[in-house]
């Protein structure tokens, strides 16, 4: 199995691991075999990067929102923390799809910071526009949560084979239009991608979904698809946002899109509400509306498996 | 000078004295009228009243109704807001002429214009 896993033949390899069964399987040229998943953790690096893992999604904290239908988006927040701590398998890492603060405050975004770190996993994150409104327009997120990021806080990393991409759409908004991702980070996302093979599984997250939800109240990005463009080509593309506090999925092609739920409110389906406001849902429905996701990465599969849980 | 003369003649001055006062008034108002002002709600996402025609000098006060934060910024960088919280309001006087297009950083689908012209 190991000699089979030269680097000219590992194109045509799909390997597809069962957490539960704790088997990966392999198939070359449309035989499957298989291998202990305990034999494949302990195999060289190329097989720990087929090893199933998981990450989670937590997305619009708005730390600092305390009106109806949620007088406290900190008490929510946390919950969503111990549930994501209470994921059977745990994530390695988690990502913050933005609106972080509600107000972009040092208290709130400090408040955010200690929570999160009480899950004792890394996080990456995206800032929202509601992350942009401290007078330097974005700094104070920047310093404290995008060391390392470029220009409004875009970056890119590799974990086990996938390689990560966190794009802002939300600095510098144009009068009229919706998200934006400007040129200066198209040039860079073009670079980024450039020297990767098309089989790399590739996971685009951004706080403003990246394809149109619904233009009469902004939730779409106006030059997504320049970005989508350089994606294109990849086998396996899942794009996940926030922004719209409920759940929304899209295929289109190779690519996956996927909202996720807010932690704080939710917000009405599209164009059934006189505005995209707070839905004021009552109290016992709020937990119902707010969740985390869960997304299972399978080496080989289609599709990351994305799954949703509230926080009832 | 008869007693009811002495009335009549106090009645007079009273009477110029309060003309004095009015005309004082009516001068005090001309001199610097109330500062010309209008007001743009802002709710549901919108601008309530988008585009609004006023005379130059005119004070322009948004007040934020949503329940969300909203910003109000010159297409033109003529003038910016703080981001405006549930009742916060955001005042500018447009001096000159001119079309000052706006709309809300946060929310850009959100626009307005502030018409000014004499």
């Amino acid at each position: 199995m190991t000699d089979e896993l030269n680097d000219d033949r590992r194109g045509f390899l799909k390997c597809m691991a069962w957490a539960g069964t704790g088997a990966l399987f392999a198939f070359d040229g449309g035989i499957g075999s298989s291998i202990g998943l305990d034999a494949a953790l302990a195999a060289p690096a190329r097989h720990a990067a087929a090893a199933p893992f998981t990450f989670a999604q937590v997305s619009d904290s708005h730390i600092g929102f305390n009106k109806p239908p949620n007088a406290d988006a900190r008490a929510t927040f946390r919950e969503a923390i111990a549930k994501v701590k209470a994921l059977p398998q745990q994530p390695d890492f988690i990502i913050h799809t933005g609106d972080v603060s509600q107000l972009s405050r040092d208290d709130q975004f400090d408040d955010a910071d200690q929570m999160l770190k009480a899950a004792g996993l890394p996080v990456f994150f995206v800032p929202g526009e509601h992350d942009m409104l401290d007078p330097d327009g974005g700094k104070a997120f920047l310093n404290r949560f995008g060391k390392g990021s470029r220009g409004a806080g875009w970056y890119s990393f590799n974990h086990r084979g996938v390689h990560f991409v966190a794009l802002v759409n939300v600095a510098d908004l144009k009068p009229g239009g919706m998200g934006n991702l400007g040129p200066e980070q198209l040039k860079w996302l073009a670079a980024d991608l450039a020297g990767r093979s098309s089989s790399t599984p590739i996971v685009v997250f951004a706080h403003i979904p990246l394809w149109t939800v619904y233009a009469e109240w902004g939730w779409g990005t106006d030059d997504a698809a320049q970005a989508l463009k350089l994606l294109a080509r990849f086998g396996s593309v899942t794009v996940l946002n926030g922004h719209i506090h409920q759940i929304t999925q899209k295929v289109e092609g190779k690519i996956a899109f996927h909202t996720a739920r807010s932690t704080a409110f939710p917000q009405p389906a599209p164009g059934t509400a006189p505005s995209p406001g707070p839905l004021k849902v009552p109290t016992e429905q709020l937990h119902s509306m707010l969740g985390i996701t869960d997304a299972l990465f399978v080496r080989g599969h289609d599709r990351i498996a994305l799954i949703d849980s509230t926080l009832a | 000078m008869t007693r009811a003369f002495k009335i009549l003649a106090l009645q007079a001055a009273a009477l110029a004295s309060s003309a004095v006062l009015l005309s004082t008034v009516s001068v005090v108002t001309r001199a610097a009228p109330a500062p010309p002002a209008a007001a743009v709600a802002i709710d549901n996402f919108t601008f309530r009243n988008p585009v609004v025609t006023v005379k130059p000098g005119t004070t322009v006060t948004w007040t934020n109704g949503d329940d969300i934060p909203h910003t109000v910024v010159s297409k033109t960088g003529v003038f910016k807001s703080k981001v405006l919280d549930t009742g916060d309001k955001f005042s500018f006087t447009f001096a000159k002429p001119g079309q000052f297009g706006y709309f809300c950083s946060l929310h850009p689908h959100m626009t307005g214009t502030i018409i000014v012209k004499a």
